[in-house]
């Protein structure tokens, strides 16, 4: 239904820009802020016009936090992150939708579980097996006596161990598993007609080649909608890159950010930590205008 | 061309059996229509020799080799569905030519065999259209494509002609008797339009509730249904059916209110029958002609090049088609005459077919 009132129109868009200026207004004080020198950001109040310190304070701050490498590692894994996402749980929803077999929904259920436990909930579990990703194996070999066995034949202690900390594999697998998104891929395949299933079963096509040759491109509004919503996410983690990276050479863009915080008796630089967090918020804000397209259609609608 | 034998085949979804145990024998390079309502279970019968849905029991054999056991793929089956079933992101050249992408075959080979087929459909200026931009007949057109790139042995259809509207149906409808005479690859088409089955089949297989009613040309299934269901469900509009009971000299209708003087039927007396007469069959004249029973007219449909008109037999509903230019005024009093060759008899009890005075069946004109 289309409503034609002038005064009603005229409210509804009163509202809307009520809800653009408090969503924009923050990300305008930050610019603006960067913009200051040392003096001028920390008048109070601060000036609302912009200064003219703008690039040389982007520049400082890129130099002082070493954005450069840092980028490139936060890049880097939320791209993996993104992508294994993407392709893990296309195979998970493909797996449940596609094939019968026993515990089928079992495991659905448990996927969806998941939901409710948040990396931050068994972050310490989490850390426990990136530190030694053979540590369950290890613990079952004991427990069943197994370890004890090779000892006793071969003499040799069996000590597994391989660790992950510091590593682009250590930060982006433990991200990877999503109930989101085989949620999401589940509601689409459910929406593919099943005669097109059959249609290609009769055109002799096998099961991965359905996936590959047919759902994987009718999927793809799906995918980028995923992607797109994953990389945001995974390029704002802060607390699993905390923790796991102690080296600086893992460094991530946005745990490094708080570098750029003045410290208590330091100088109180904000307008460089405002700079650095402009520079941190460009790459999510490109893949969301470039992808902004398919990422609606995506999450809207499924093309007919 | 290929043979098709059904032994036994039944169906189980979990605990409800959907069909019941058929028995068929399709020719090589038959046109077999197979024909029921809704849920009879005749596309779960198609899905089964298409090798989509699992035989429960019984064997399906497709030139002499039993296939329970074949993917889709190793039966040589082609399959033409309702909604057409078209990849939505694929060519139609790729759509038609997919099946052949899956085999290996080579591209230059799978370009030509595609522009073969597409030749034939007339596809050939729509080749890198997306489904989308197709009309319904069209995208109709490139699901055959589909189908007979293959050179399938068998073509299966699963009611290819139901979302078509009237005008496209009867265009599509030749076409494929045309492209079967071509082709004359084994078919079998499922509907359960009557005039669909009517004019495709070279035999046509009736089914209900799962099992098989009648198998016969059309011609025979019109002329001599085996079942009441089958008198019932091929004609339109539908034969009418009257209860009634043998007695010494005819039968007795509509409990007892009206008597028809027919030869001996050979049916013993007291048995309760139903008597059915196609509406095609009934004459109209005038009120107390001799022999004629008297009915009141409800309604008539004007339908151009004939009429039927509804009347009522003392509360039964009874139809009659005429290609005469008559309009009887409803509420008056009509006569209706028929032929006693035109009677069908069917068993009360069973629905079955009543062979009585053994008259002459004319030869199905094929």
């Amino acid at each position: 239904m289309v409503e034609r009132t002038p005064i009603l129109n005229f409210f509804t868009h009163l509202i809307l820009f009520a809800g653009f200026v408090f969503c924009v207004a923050p990300f305008v004080i930050v610019a603006i802020a960067a913009s200051h020198n040392l003096k001028d950001v920390n008048d109070v109040p601060m000036s609302l016009l912009p200064g003219s310190d703008f690039w040389v304070n982007i520049k400082t701050a890129w130099t002082t936090a070493d954005l450069g490498p840092k980028l490139f590692n936060s890049f880097i894994m939320a791209f993996g992150v993104a992508a294994g996402k993407v392709i893990v749980s296309a195979l998970t929803a493909f797996s449940i939708v596609y094939f019968r077999y026993p515990g089928r929904m079992l495991i659905f259920w448990l996927i969806f579980v998941t939901l409710m436990l948040p990396l931050e909930v068994r972050i310490v579990p989490t850390y426990a097996v990136v530190a030694n990703v053979l540590d369950p194996y290890q613990t079952i070999m004991d427990l069943t006596g197994l370890s004890w066995l090779i000892q006793k034949i071969s003499g040799v202690q069996v000590q597994l161990s391989l660790g992950l900390l510091n590593s682009y594999s250590g930060l982006i697998l433990p991200l990877v598993a999503t109930a989101t998104g085989t949620f999401l891929y589940r509601q689409f395949f459910l929406t593919v007609p099943d005669e097109l299933t059959e249609a290609a079963r009769m055109d002799g096509a096998g099961a991965l080649r359905f996936f590959v040759d047919i759902l994987l491109p009718l999927s793809r509004n799906n995918m980028a909608a995923l992607g797109t919503i994953m990389f945001l996410w995974a390029w704002n983690q802060y607390l699993w890159p905390l923790l796991i990276t102690t080296d600086q050479s893992h460094a991530m863009a946005v745990t490094e950010l708080k570098q750029l915080i003045p410290n208590v008796g330091g100088a109180p630089e904000w307008h460089i930590a405002m700079a650095g967090t402009l520079i941190v918020m460009l790459p999510p804000l490109i893949v969301v205008v470039l992808m902004q397209r398919w990422f609606v259609r995506g999450l809207i609608a499924t093309e007919k | 061309m290929a043979s098709i034998t059904i032994r036994g085949v039944k169906k189980n979804y979990a605990k409800t059996q959907v069909v019941h145990g058929v028995d068929l024998d399709f020719a090589s390079g038959e046109f077999v229509v197979i024909l029921g309502p809704s849920g009879c279970g005749k596309s779960t019968l198609l899905r089964m020799i298409a090798g989509l849905e699992e035989i429960s029991a019984g064997t399906i054999a497709i030139d002499g080799k039993v296939v329970n056991k074949l993917e889709p793929r190793e039966r040589g089956c082609a399959m033409v569905f309702q909604n057409y079933a078209l990849y939505p992101h694929m060519s139609v050249a790729q759509n038609i030519g997919y099946s052949l992408k899956v085999a290996g075959v080579p591209s230059a080979e799978r370009a030509q065999r595609v522009q073969a087929v597409a030749r034939v459909l007339e596809l050939e200026h729509l080749l890198d259209r997306k489904p989308m931009a197709l009309s319904g007949g069209q995208r109709q057109r490139v699901a055959m494509g589909r189908a007979m790139i293959r050179e399938p042995k068998v073509f299966l259809f699963d009611e290819p002609l139901s979302n078509l509207d009237a005008k496209l149906r009867v265009q599509m409808r030749s076409e494929i008797r045309k492209l079967h005479r071509r082709l004359s690859a084994t078919s079998v088409f499922v509907t359960h339009d009557q005039v669909e089955a009517m004019t495709l089949a070279d035999r046509l297989v009736v089914m209900n509730g799962g099992r098989v009613e009648q198998v016969g040309t059309p011609a025979e299934v019109y002329s001599r249904p085996a079942s009441r269901f089958v008198a019932t469900f091929v004609g339109a509009p539908a034969m009418n059916m009257l209860e009634g009971t043998v007695t010494l000299d005819g039968l007795s209708l509509l409990g007892d209110s009206r008597m028809l003087n027919v030869s001996r039927t050979g049916l013993a007396v007291g048995s309760k029958v139903a008597v059915g007469i196609r509406p095609e069959a009934v004459r109209m004249v005038a009120p107390g002609t001799p022999g004629a029973l008297a009915a009141t007219v409800d309604l008539i449909e004007e339908l151009g090049a004939g009429r039927v008109i509804y009347v009522d037999l003392d509360g039964a509903p009874f139809s009659i088609v005429t290609s005469e230019i008559v309009h009887p005024e409803p509420g008056s009093t009509v006569g209706l005459q028929f032929a006693e060759a035109d009677l069908h008899f069917f068993s009360s009890e069973t629905g079955g077919r009543l062979d009585v005075f053994k008259a002459s069946v004319p030869e199905p004109a094929l």
